[in-house]
């Protein structure tokens, strides 16, 4: 009986004294949160990929949460509908982005871009990178080892065994834009996906003058202006021989593709084969 | 006998051109001069297409702080200014010139008579030095007059030269002590003159005894210039570590060498020194070794700066059957070529053929934690780890763990049982590292 | 030449290995076992061959059915733990408890934390006291000494001296007969002479450094030797702790395991220090009557603590 009643006895005194120590630090230690912080981030992806531009999504939702206006703040894996849902959470006039997708500005395939030599070293573009300029006579053309397909949380790119270029799966590819910063080539990027996913885009970063980049590769941009002579909306810039075209000012009619003399501009998702007039005729 | 403190391998010194005669290169038909230097600012062209040129006439202009002038080494008629594939696997700007006969300045001593006196200033000795485009042969060509203006209110006590040639396989350096060991000792003194200091130390390895043996003959004549020979460890050539072998003082980490007192320069960089102070000779060839296992005919040549190291191969033999891989420089720091259409720069000190079998990296194992790569390495760091870091993108960490101290002398890479490629990872984090701090620091 | 080959420096390599070091440290304790053949016979030859195919059974089996990872049975360090497991095992261990050790060793100390590299303990270690603890009976009935002996599970038995000594009495053997390994104990640890052998060799191949053999063994000598000073009468000579038991083993193999050890001189000193101290310890104030092998495993527990905090010195850098 005693020995009862003294095991209760101290039970009781060490949970009353717990307790006691648990209340005070619960209540001194306590940190207000909105509660709409968590709301917010149930209706994020979960993604915590970062390409928000915060860490992860529930720094995002407190971003969210914080801002008088969305302004800058945009979940690109969620997109457009996400950002409508957190909107009325908030309260807040939700902001539209047009829907984006990584494209590889590289077409340098073993076909188009012959290897002169066999790296030996640690298989990782980063490491490659700081060594050398690549595999072949062109230094700013992809290295193929990857980085941007180790860097993908979705998926989304992979590197094509044959071709040793890299291909975006658009359905998967969130424009996280972990890629384009995976990239040592700076090779990778964000673009207007484009009505029905059509779009037209210089598939090369190579900056040298164009003989160079003729032998070195023979899909390579060599800067000899057709292309923005042709093009009808201003959209084409030329800068140290390599052509870029403006997302926002292309309408997509492809007439730069068509001048192209080394099939560097490349159009995706166009129903018919347009390329090549000439060729066409002469065929049919 | 003396050696540095911490860590340093063995490896094998093959040195199979050892003896062989300097040969004067044959000049080329055209020469591709490159105007970027290994560190620092390209030099700008002050040529233009169809330009004449003269040997030893100024075809690049020194831009910016460290940097150096680039001199025509053939006489004829600028090709093009264009850029060119070099030894660092990137295009860039290089003169190229259409060779016509072998035309030099007037100004220019070619005589062999070896002229011992030096009258002039301290200030003249620099001046001359930058206009003859000078820059360390040692590997890194950092240029020699900028080494030689000391910071304000540092004094150098010593000089030390660099002749310990610790890459296996390479001889120039070696060689040219034997047969221009005078030269080089004027070369000494006058550079202790520029530096205005009493004493200075040539460190050789002892597996040169027969330059050991000829510097300390001529070095009798001289006043203050000893020579010191060292114990054979790779890498003995790193700047600090040879303070640390030849005057037992260790530079602090992110420091330069004459904060300890000392100043180092290449026995290369010296006998260039003597050629444009005392001959008026400015940088436009240099001494390469080109050799391996396989080579037919292992030698040393003496090449005007832009050949095609192509045209150098060709005199000494060819490329043998069985090369995997071609490197410019010694097996331990030197670069892969990607062919030999690569024009020879300031720093080339040699070519070397490499079988296949012994240059294919074996798989990667896991680390066991040996603890060799820590014993070995010379700056007393910690490889296995920096690698771990790197591969994880731990910047900070790596930057605590003094990752900006390692001289990439390859010998973790070198020891590790289980082929780790750890300076990959290290000088990959390094760089990274290095551009953080830049940054923070133009903050 | 097709294409030239293409990667960083350095380009050639030292041609050192994995196996290549755990093939030195498995010939420097060659002496070992064939002083452990001659002193308890046929038994030690049973219990050696079956723990060595053993562990690398296991280790093939595991790697095949369950990791399927990388093959590396072949790189010697499978054959190590099993001939250093037999080391720590009396030489009348029935079959069944050797092979219940080399699973301990090899699947649940090694394999389960990534193979070579990444286990945090030393593997014939933690299979050692895995069945010092659960099999004690077997695990401290040591035979005695016989030449040549034909005898397996039926081998006459007899106490450690260690265990003697824990118990009260004193019938230490002659200093001779410690140092060449004349007296009972586990298989491989009988004979410090062997064992040292095999320290010179390791140290003339490079495969290990001076500094954690030296300082267990310096740690233990003046500690103990303290504790003798004091009272010679309770405490034992530092002489019968550095040559009986398993302290020569343990300082020259088991401590010496490079991934289970510190990875710079400063970190090895702190590493051996403990060991030491923790041997005497153990053997003078706990329960077993040795302590090696704890010592060794609690220090291991320590190793990433140490490797973090303690950095080996660096270049230019001014002695504190």
């Amino acid at each position: 009986m005693n020995l009862v009643l003294i095991s209760l006895i101290t039970l009781g005194v060490i949970g009353s004294v717990a307790a006691v120590i648990l209340f005070v630090v619960a209540k001194k230690f306590h940190v207000f949160e909105n509660p709409r912080i968590d709301e917010v981030e149930q209706v994020l992806p979960a993604a915590n990929c970062g390409g928000c531009g915060f860490p992860g999504c529930r720094n995002f939702a407190e971003a969210c949460v914080k801002a008088d206006e969305f302004g800058d703040l945009f979940c690109p894996v969620g997109g457009n509908e996400t950002m409508k849902n957190v909107a009325e959470l908030l309260g807040k006039v939700a902001v539209t982005q047009v829907p984006k997708v990584a494209v590889v500005r590289c077409n340098g395939t073993c076909e188009h871009r012959p290897r002169y030599n066999e790296y030996d070293g640690v298989k990782h573009c980063f490491i490659a990178h700081n060594l050398y300029s690549g595999e072949t006579n062109c230094s700013w053309g992809c290295l193929g080892f990857g980085d941007c397909e180790l860097s993908c949380e979705f998926d989304a790119i992979k590197v094509n065994p044959i071709t040793r270029i890299p291909e975006v799966d658009e359905d998967k590819c969130t424009a996280c834009g972990a890629c384009v910063r995976a990239c040592p080539k700076l090779l990778i990027e964000l673009r207007k996906k484009g009505p029905k996913g059509r779009r037209v885009y210089v598939s090369c970063r190579n900056e040298d003058k164009g003989h160079i980049t003729r032998k070195a590769c023979e899909v390579g941009c060599i800067g000899c202006a057709k292309c923005q002579k042709v093009c009808p909306h201003d959209a084409i810039t030329i800068t140290n021989s390599l052509a870029f075209i403006d997302d926002e000012k292309c309408k997509l009619c492809r007439e730069c593709v068509i001048v192209c003399p080394t099939d560097a501009i490349i159009d995706v998702n166009f129903p018919a084969p347009k390329k090549k007039k000439e060729e066409a005729e002469a065929v049919g | 006998m003396k050696t540095f403190r911490i860590g340093g391998v063995h490896p094998a010194e093959n040195k199979f051109s050892a003896g062989k005669k300097i040969q004067q290169a044959e000049i080329p038909k055209m020469v591709a001069i490159p105007l970027a230097h290994y560190i620092g600012n390209p030099s700008e062209a002050i040529v233009k297409k169809g330009d004449m040129v003269k040997v030893g006439q100024m075809i690049g202009q020194a831009n910016g702080f460290v940097s150096a002038n680039v001199h025509a080494s053939v006489s004829g008629k600028i090709n093009k200014i264009d850029v060119q594939l070099d030894a660092s696997g990137y295009k860039r700007p290089a003169v190229f010139i259409d060779v016509e006969g072998d035309d030099w300045i007037e100004t220019i001593d070619k005589s062999n008579v070896i002229k011992r006196e030096c009258n002039l200033s301290k200030e003249e000795i620099i001046k001359k030095i930058k206009d003859a485009g000078i820059v360390g042969l040692g590997g890194a060509t950092f240029p020699a007059h900028v080494k030689l203006s000391l910071p304000p209110g540092k004094k150098a006590e010593v000089l030390i030269i660099n002749a310990v040639e610790c890459e296996p396989y390479l001889t120039c350096d070696h060689q040219l002590m034997l047969e221009h060991g005078e030269e080089i000792l004027v070369g000494v003194s006058i550079l202790m003159k520029a530096l205005e200091v009493e004493k200075a130390i040539i460190g050789i390895e002892n597996n040169k005894p027969d330059a050991i043996s000829h510097l300390k003959k001529l070095a009798t004549t001289f006043k203050g210039i000893t020579i010191e020979p060292l114990k054979v460890q790779y890498p003995q050539g790193g700047e600090k570590q040879l303070i640390d072998a030849v005057v037992r003082r260790q530079v602090p980490s992110g420091r330069i060498p004459v904060e300890v007192g000392a100043v180092v320069f290449n026995v290369g960089t010296t006998f260039a020194v003597y050629e444009a102070v005392q001959k008026n000779k400015p940088m436009f060839e240099r001494v390469m070794t080109v050799t391996g296992k396989d080579a037919p005919n292992p030698s040393n040549y003496r090449v005007r700066l832009g050949t095609y190291l192509a045209h150098v191969v060709e005199q000494a033999g060819g490329v043998p059957e069985g090369t995997g891989k071609i490197i410019g420089g010694g097996p331990m720091m030197g670069r892969s070529l990607m062919n030999l259409n690569i024009p020879m720069a300031k720093g080339s000190a040699g070519i070397l053929y490499m079988r296949d079998e012994e240059t294919i990296r074996k798989p990667v194992q896991n680390c066991i934690r040996c603890s060799k790569c820590v014993s070995v390495c010379p700056m007393g760091l910690e490889p296995y780890l920096l690698m771990a870091q790197s591969e994880r993108n731990m910047w900070p960490e790596m930057e605590v763990d003094r990752v900006m101290d390692c001289i990439e002398c390859g010998s973790c890479s070198y020891t590790c049982p289980s082929n780790r490629p750890l300076l990959d990872y290290i000088r990959y984090g390094k760089a990274t590292v290095g551009g953080i701090i830049r940054n923070r620091n133009a903050k | 030449m097709e294409k030239l080959i293409i990667s960083p420096a350095p380009h050639i390599h030292s041609g050192d290995s994995v196996s290549k070091n755990m093939t030195g440290v498995i010939i420097a304790l060659i002496p070992a076992l064939l002083a452990s053949l001659y002193f308890f016979g046929l038994g030690a030859l049973i219990v050696t061959v079956t723990s060595i195919v053993a562990c690398m059974l296991f280790e093939y089996l595991i790697q095949k059915y369950i990791i399927r990872g990388e093959k590396t049975i072949l790189d010697g360090s499978a054959a190590l733990t099993g001939l250093l497991l037999a080391f720590n095992l009396p030489s009348n261990l029935p079959v069944w408890i050797v092979l219940i050790g080399a699973l301990v060793a090899i699947g649940v100390a090694k394999m389960s934390f990534g193979g070579l590299g990444n286990n945090p303990f030393n593997p014939a270690l933690v299979g050692r006291v895995f069945l010092l603890i659960s099999f004690p009976v077997q695990m401290t009935t040591w035979p005695v000494v016989e030449p040549f002996s034909m005898s397996y599970l039926d081998a006459a038995t007899g106490a450690t001296v260690l265990s003697l000594l824990n118990e009260g009495s004193a019938a230490i053997p002659s200093a001779k007969d410690m140092f060449l390994g004349n007296m009972p104990g586990s298989l491989g640890e009988v004979s410090a002479v062997a064992l040292l052998i095999g320290l010179v060799y390791m140290l003339i191949r490079k495969i290990i450094t001076w500094h954690i053999p030296v300082s267990i063994l310096l740690t233990v000598a003046v500690f103990a030797g303290i504790l003798y000073l004091v009272d010679p009468a309770t405490y034992i000579s530092p002489l019968v702790h550095l040559l009986t038991g398993g302290l020569m083993l343990g300082a020259i193999f088991m401590a010496t395991d490079y991934v289970t050890s510190p990875m710079n001189p400063k970190g090895m000193w702190i590493y051996g220090v403990g060991i030491g101290i923790l041997t005497v310890v153990i053997r003078t104030w706990g329960a077993y009557p040795e302590g090696v092998s704890f010592a060794i495993l609690i220090m291991n527990g320590f190793t990433p603590l140490i490797n973090f905090y303690v950095k080996p010195k660096r270049f230019g850098e001014k002695a504190k």
